[in-house]
């Protein structure tokens, strides 16, 4: 049993080395950083984030970040709970294939898309705007939110509906004040996952926004090619993209194994 | 039992419609550009089927497309019998298990271009934390952007830091799911700790492994973001895989056409290759 547990050890110490570099890289000097090898920050600075916290391009870059993909989390989940609702209770014409359909836009290479994007979004007048990104981020958070959130559903006996259905509650209040709670752990992996993608997802971000609504990875990669080689800014920006992910793993880190074994993630 | 209603259409409509918003009208698009050629303004002229048969017989699709199934191949075989050896030796219960579960899911959360640039300042040769340890203290000569080799294992190491945790949370999901008796059952027999694996594990995280590895068979099939940041296709085209190369000819030689018909190829491929393993490792739930 000893020797097991240091299987995840090693594991978890390999995840966390390129991300300590990446950190104590960003508490760096430029000099410092460029003058040699230190496995310690040498003159520990908080210039980089300073930089970051001052200048409104890097600033906006995250709140633009974080208003695209919690649009996308609540549209995703919230057109996504009626149709997994549908797929796990009833029969209907052509659902199986519709179900597929939604299933193989995850497949589509978003290298494929980028460009008919740009013009589709250009042509309705929502380019560089958050909800053009929010609405491109639906291709692939919808179908992933459908599928999680029906095989939660589907573990919630169809008596509970029946139930409700006799003891005279309508359809919109035993959705609202039953069903949704019975499956609260479903809603919350599916925001997560939408999240997560959203999150990671640049490059149909990067091809719909200029300036208004420019992502901070975006801000990033320009920054680095025009500003030369400014290894420790880059660094802080890095790790500060990191944080929202980490809040939002610790708000769901009950459900995440729970959540997983329940539904038919 | 599910009931037919067709009215259930009325709840799925708006999926439908988002979905296909972003799906019909762009691949649509795709098509259009495929069956065409274009020497700007907007002037188009039907081409039929020739830049299928032109990228079907071009040697650079040819070694884009074996560089992706290597590539994917790799990480498959190396990420899944990995996460699920590290999904075993995980504790069940108590503090470490949220522990465990947080920090394994970080790399997930990291935007993919982070990744790329964390892994290149991680490798660069005399400064970077790995880079630095393989050339100086192990004197192992490794510097990506000149060798090959090195960019090779490079990209595949980032892509086993970045997504092995994937298929560990499945398969732990998986085994927190099979009740202890089972165990109990399987001790009072004598069995021994490979046909516990075998005959109990295994079998209980069938659905969710499916998941896993589909899931990374297409998101591996279209990664872009993270070798693109990391070695940017080279030491000349040998990490140049499909969708960079896609992205290549469609923004940098703005060849619209072959790009074009490039990318419906491509996305069948996926489609199919997925369809196959998604048939093959459903085929004994059918029975």
């Amino acid at each position: 049993m000893r020797k097991r547990t240091l299987i995840p050890i090693f594991y978890i110490l390999f995840l966390m080395l390129p991300i300590y570099w990446l950190v104590a890289m960003s508490f760096k000097t430029t000099q410092e950083i460029l003058g040699g090898f230190s496995l310690f920050p040498q003159t520990f600075t908080l210039e980089n984030y300073a930089v970051i916290f001052t200048d409104p391009t890097w600033y906006w870059g995250y709140i633009n970040s974080i208003i695209y993909v919690s649009l996308n989390t609540v549209i995703s989940v919230a057109v996504a709970l009626p149709a997994a609702y549908a797929f796990s209770r009833y029969r209907f014409l052509g659902d199986k294939q519709l179900f597929f359909w939604l299933l193989t836009n995850r497949m589509a290479p978003a290298a494929v898309f980028a460009l008919p994007f740009f013009q589709l979004y250009s042509s309705v007048g929502l380019f560089d705007t958050h909800i053009a990104v929010a609405l491109a981020h639906c291709l692939f958070n919808i179908p992933l939110a459908v599928w999680i959130l029906e095989g939660f559903m589907g573990g919630v006996p169809k008596e509970l509906d029946e139930t409700a259905y006799v003891d005279g509650y309508s359809f919109p209040r035993f959705f609202a004040m039953i069903f949704l709670p019975t499956i609260k752990a479903g809603v919350g992996v599916a925001a997560f996952f939408c999240f997560m993608f959203s999150w990671v997802e640049l490059l149909l971000a990067k091809t719909l926004t200029a300036v208004e609504a420019k992502p901070i990875a975006a801000t990033m990669t320009k920054t680095a090619s025009s500003a030369g080689y400014e290894l420790g800014l880059l660094a802080a920006a890095g790790t500060l993209t990191i944080i929202p992910g980490a809040i939002v793993i610790y708000f769901v880190r009950n459900y995440i194994a729970k959540g997983f074994a329940l539904g038919r993630v | 039992m599910k009931t037919e209603n067709q009215r259930a259409w009325f709840f799925v409509l708006p999926v439908m419609l988002l979905v296909a918003f972003n799906a019909l009208v762009p691949i649509m698009t795709v098509v259009n550009y495929s069956v065409q050629e274009t020497f700007g303004n907007n002037v188009f002229f039907w081409q039929g089927l020739d830049w299928f048969e032109q990228i079907l017989r071009s040697d650079r699709f040819h070694a884009a497309l074996g560089r992706q199934f290597m590539f994917t191949f790799l990480i498959l075989i190396i990420e899944v019998p990995l996460g699920i050896i590290i999904a075993l030796s995980m504790p069940r219960k108590g503090f470490w298990v949220p522990v465990c579960l947080v920090t394994m899911a970080l790399p997930m959360l990291i935007p993919w271009n982070v990744v790329g640039a964390m892994w290149n300042i991680f490798t660069l040769p005399d400064i970077g934390l790995l880079g630095y340890l393989m050339n100086h203290t192990l004197g192992i000569e490794y510097d990506m952007t000149q060798d090959p080799f090195a960019a090779w294992v490079t990209i595949i190491t980032m892509d086993v830091w970045h997504w092995t945790s994937l298929v560990v949370l499945l398969s732990y999901a998986g085994l927190v799911s099979i009740p202890d008796a089972y165990y109990q059952a399987a001790k009072i027999d004598g069995a021994s700790p490979w046909k516990v694996f075998r005959y109990i594990q295994l079998p209980k995280m069938k659905t969710v492994l499916t998941i896993a590895i589909l899931l990374r068979f297409m998101d591996s099939f279209n990664i872009y973001t993270e070798p693109f940041v990391l070695t940017g296709g080279g030491p000349g085209n040998s990490t140049t895989l499909l969708s960079i190369d896609l992205v290549k000819i469609a923004l940098g030689q703005f060849d619209l056409g072959p790009a074009a018909a490039m990318s419906l190829i491509y996305f069948a491929i996926t489609l199919l290759v997925s369809w196959l393993f998604y048939t093959l490792m459903t085929k004994d739930d059918a029975k």
